[in-house]
């Protein structure tokens, strides 16, 4: 299949173009950015850090991507990150000398039930009562977040179980865990979606509902299906947020990561219409966003500036997507020199 | 009736949207205490005239004057204040507001700012007994039935002033006792003097209740008659454009063919039995035998598509059953019917059946895929395969099977519409409209496919506006009318004046 590589891959070229400029950029200004050492046999650095610290948003997007390519959206996700935290950290308990109230695999599992139990609620709400998708993961946005401050009686829970450390803070062959994790969930993700027909069919219900339907397609189920999933991936990214910083605050933990995880998947090239969906695009766009943070920090710019400064690039990036917007600019370009 | 001077008089009224044009040259007369009903299919321009006259589109020419003098209403509320009153299909009432409120809505009498409710109810019940009507106008208008929600609709636009009543579309929500109530106050309003315009697309009531018939054929003005000496089968040829004598040509022509085809006796593979749903489609019976050509004919409107939706299970119906192969199936969603066997090609291609950004091979493999189930995947390999052969034999002109679905023209699209379905290989296929808005040669390509389909022993339904192209694809033809099955020709019957004759009388 050429012509279908070369397509997907010739979506990947503006937002893999705008993370190279980025880094191009850092190659000159930031003096040893590129630098990465090995410490106590593990690798360090800023390169190292970026990936490391765009695993939760990198995580959530994944399960995003999904949801929007079928034209919905879940802007609970932050949330649920936080239930995903909460539910870890009463499970495992603030014992100070580490011994956890239930074995480590319990708690992860309780959290990854409760999570996928809270898309779940997401999923049911969208494809069978039929609530539009941002109205319906409100719901949860401000829902899930008073479930999780009640699950740690909103106070910080501070965790001392070192097994769990690994998921945000855990080095596996001289690299973060949370790589693996990533790098896990996206081949999963890649090989469900497109060796199976769940991708088809997932694109079909973004394009034309409809027509989903009237060729027989199950459009509810996919629809349901989609929001498990992210679900899912927001308990596997709650796991990651948790173990970072060995504490669960319900107030904080994810808070408006549902943003950061909506902008990734749009700078990589999958369109808030529903329709053809790009994973790698998705982690890419992570990436931009996080070596944007970096960048950010490394130059100390004030904290009330760095706001707007992301916005420009992010705003920059987005016309660069815009087929349109090149179009009419290389038409202005080609038209002046005509008249030069 | 005298014929004194028009109260309403139209003249060469014409309105261009853009690509369209909407009404041309159309004249338009209407006099004082008669009921005139404006007949033609689905865009043939009724409602712009309508529109034209109430002021919600300006015509780009001709004039209309009324009672002699040149008006030209730029709004509704404008066309109001000349004596144009107007009831819309829609009913658009407060349903929690009294009867009262919603009569007066925006004009309640008034004191020192408050509204004086003893006399809003009593001017509300006098303009109800105008039109013999008598309830308690306190209640809210939710409380009553559909028909008198109607009327309260009529009593509000009507007032001293009115010199016209345009009805559009009245009676699409009403059940036949609540029709007749409503032909009731229309009938009082008539003898009173008022000027009625009558729009439906029910051709039975229009018989019932019309005194003068203007015939409109897209957008063409075809003549005003007398309904008492206008044949329902002259009006219908005329709804069609067509000439009466047209219809016999190709009589001898389909007989002939008729001949060769065997009667099977076999078990139909499609049995259906008095589905309905209501507000769509009356319930009605339906068989269809493998190797066999139904044709759906009847005007638009009159219920074809939703008679095809209603079998495939897009919508659910509200009784009956349908029987595939000898055993009963629960066609409760498309999904079912596909699982049952069938397929369904929508006569809106765009909305409703083509993915414009995926290709051309992923257009045609997704109701295999969806058949057979999500993770059972057939291999890119299969699917390249399965789409080249259909591409191939069905001549659809695409570079590759891997471009955009979008990128097709619309012959070529509703080809791999049809792909789509021939790759499940069902024993039911319902075709709507499938040669609508392609070219002659892709016309013809399709209807070949058809009939060679149903040799090759599939069940084929199919729907066209084209009398033409049913007579000549299907064996036997399921006559519809005011969204019910009227009739069924067979054999030598298929004809085009038979068709219309059914249209016209039923059976």
């Amino acid at each position: 299949m050429p012509a279908l590589k070369r397509m997907s891959l010739g979506r990947l070229v503006w937002p893999l173009a705008a993370l190279g400029c980025l880094l191009l950029f850092n190659l000159f200004f930031t003096p040893n950015f590129f630098h990465v050492e090995v410490k106590q046999g593990h690798l360090y650095g800023n390169l190292i850090d970026i990936i490391k610290n765009a695993a939760p948003i990198m995580l959530l997007a994944i399960g995003l991507t999904l949801v929007i390519a079928t034209k919905g959206i879940d802007i609970s996700v932050g949330s649920v990150v936080a239930i995903s935290a909460g539910v870890v950290a009463i499970l495992l308990g603030g014992d100070l000398g580490g011994v956890p109230l239930f074995p480590v695999p319990v708690a992860i599992a309780a959290a990854l039930i409760a999570c996928t139990a809270a898309g779940f609620w997401n999923g049911i709400l969208v494809s069978r009562i039929g609530l539009q998708p941002i109205i319906a993961t409100l719901i949860l946005f401000v829902a899930g977040r008073g479930i999780a401050m009640v699950l740690t009686n909103a106070m910080v829970i501070w965790l001392y179980v070192k097994p769990f450390a690994i998921f945000g803070q855990g080095y596996w062959l001289g690299l973060p865990f949370s790589i693996y994790m990533v790098a896990g969930l996206l081949l999963l993700t890649w090989f469900v979606t497109r060796r199976t027909a769940i991708g088809m069919f997932v694109e079909s219900v973004g394009i034309n509902p409809t027509a989903a339907r009237f060729s027989g397609i199950n459009a509810k189920n996919i629809l349901l299906g989609v929001y498990v999933f992210s679900g899912f991936c927001a308990g596997l990214s709650g796991l990651v947020v948790c173990s970072t910083v060995m504490s669960a605050d319900g107030n904080n933990a994810g808070n408006l990561y549902e943003l950061d995880a909506i902008l990734a998947v749009v700078l990589g090239g999958t369109s808030l219409n529903g329709g053809k969906f790009y994973l790698l695009g998705s982690m890419i766009g992570a990436l931009i966003i996080q070596t944007l943070t970096t960048t950010i920090y490394a130059f100390n710019v004030a904290p009330e500036i760095s706001q707007v400064v992301k916005a420009f690039v992010v705003y920059g990036v987005s016309l660069l997507q815009s087929e349109r917007f090149r179009r009419s600019v290389s038409g202005m370009f080609v038209k002046g020199r005509a008249t030069a | 009736m005298p014929e004194q001077a028009p109260v309403l008089e139209m003249r060469k009224i014409t309105k261009v949207f853009p690509g369209v044009r909407a009404l041309s040259g159309v004249d338009f007369r209407l006099f004082r205490g008669e009921v005139h009903a404006v007949m033609g299919q689905n865009g043939a321009g009724k409602s712009t005239l309508v529109k034209v006259l109430t002021g919600v589109h300006r015509h780009d020419a001709g004039e209309i004057l009324l009672e002699g003098n040149a008006i030209a209403p730029d709004s509704p509320f404008a066309a109001q204040k000349l004596g144009i009153s107007t009831v819309y299909q829609e009913i658009n009432l407060c349903p929690n507001l009294s009867v009262a409120e919603n009569m007066f809505i925006g004009r309640q009498p008034m004191r020192l700012g408050s509204i004086r409710w003893k006399e809003l109810n009593r001017k509300a019940e006098e303009a109800l007994a105008k039109l013999n009507i008598v309830l308690d106008v306190t209640q809210p208008l939710s409380s009553y039935s559909i028909a008198i929600q109607q009327m309260v609709a009529i009593a509000r636009v009507l007032d001293l002033s009115s010199k016209i009543l345009i009805l559009d579309e009245p009676t699409s929500s009403l059940d036949e006792a609540e029709v007749e109530r409503l032909f009731g106050v229309i009938r009082k309003l008539r003898d009173q003097g008022l000027a009625i315009l009558f729009i439906t697309h029910f051709l039975d009531q229009t018989y019932r209740i019309s005194d003068r018939i203007t015939v409109l054929q897209n957008g063409l003005f075809c003549g005003e008659y007398k309904t008492a000496q206008l044949p329902k089968l002259e009006l219908i040829a005329k709804m069609l454009g067509k000439e009466l004598s047209a219809f016999s040509y190709a009589a001898e022509h389909a007989a002939k063919k008729r001949e060769a085809a065997p009667a099977s006796k076999e078990e139909p593979v499609l049995r259906i039995r008095q589905l309905g749903l209501r507000g769509s489609i009356a319930p009605f019976d339906l068989d269809l035998s493998a190797g066999e050509v139904l044709g759906l004919a009847g005007l638009l409107g009159s219920g074809r598509t939703e008679m095809a939706k209603l079998i495939f299970g897009i919508d659910s119906a509200h009784q009956g059953e349908i029987q595939i192969n000898g055993k009963k199936a629960n066609i409760n969603s498309p999904h079912a019917a596909m699982m049952a066997g069938m397929g369904f090609c929508s006569e809106d291609r765009k909305n409703e059946g083509a993915f414009s950004e995926l290709t051309v091979r992923e257009n045609i493999i997704l109701a295999l895929q969806a058949r057979k189930g999500m993770l059972n995947f057939i291999p890119l390999k299969k699917q390249t395969e399965i789409a080249e052969k259909l591409i191939d034999s069905l001549k659809v002109k695409t570079p590759s099977a891997e471009n955009t679905a979008g990128q097709l023209s619309g012959g070529n699209l509703q080809k791999v519409m049809l792909a789509r379905w021939l790759a499940t290989n069902p024993s039911v296929l319902i075709l709507d409209e499938p040669t609508r808005g392609i070219d002659v040669g892709a016309k013809l390509e399709i209807m070949e496919l058809i009939l060679k389909l149903s040799r090759e022993g599939m069940g084929v339904i199919f729907i066209s506006s084209e009398f033409e192209e049913v007579v000549r694809c299907s064996d036997r033809v399921a006559v519809l009318r005011d969204h019910a099955k009227v009739g069924e020709l067979s054999g030598p019957e298929v004809d085009e004046q038979n068709i219309v004759r059914t249209i016209a009388e039923g059976r």
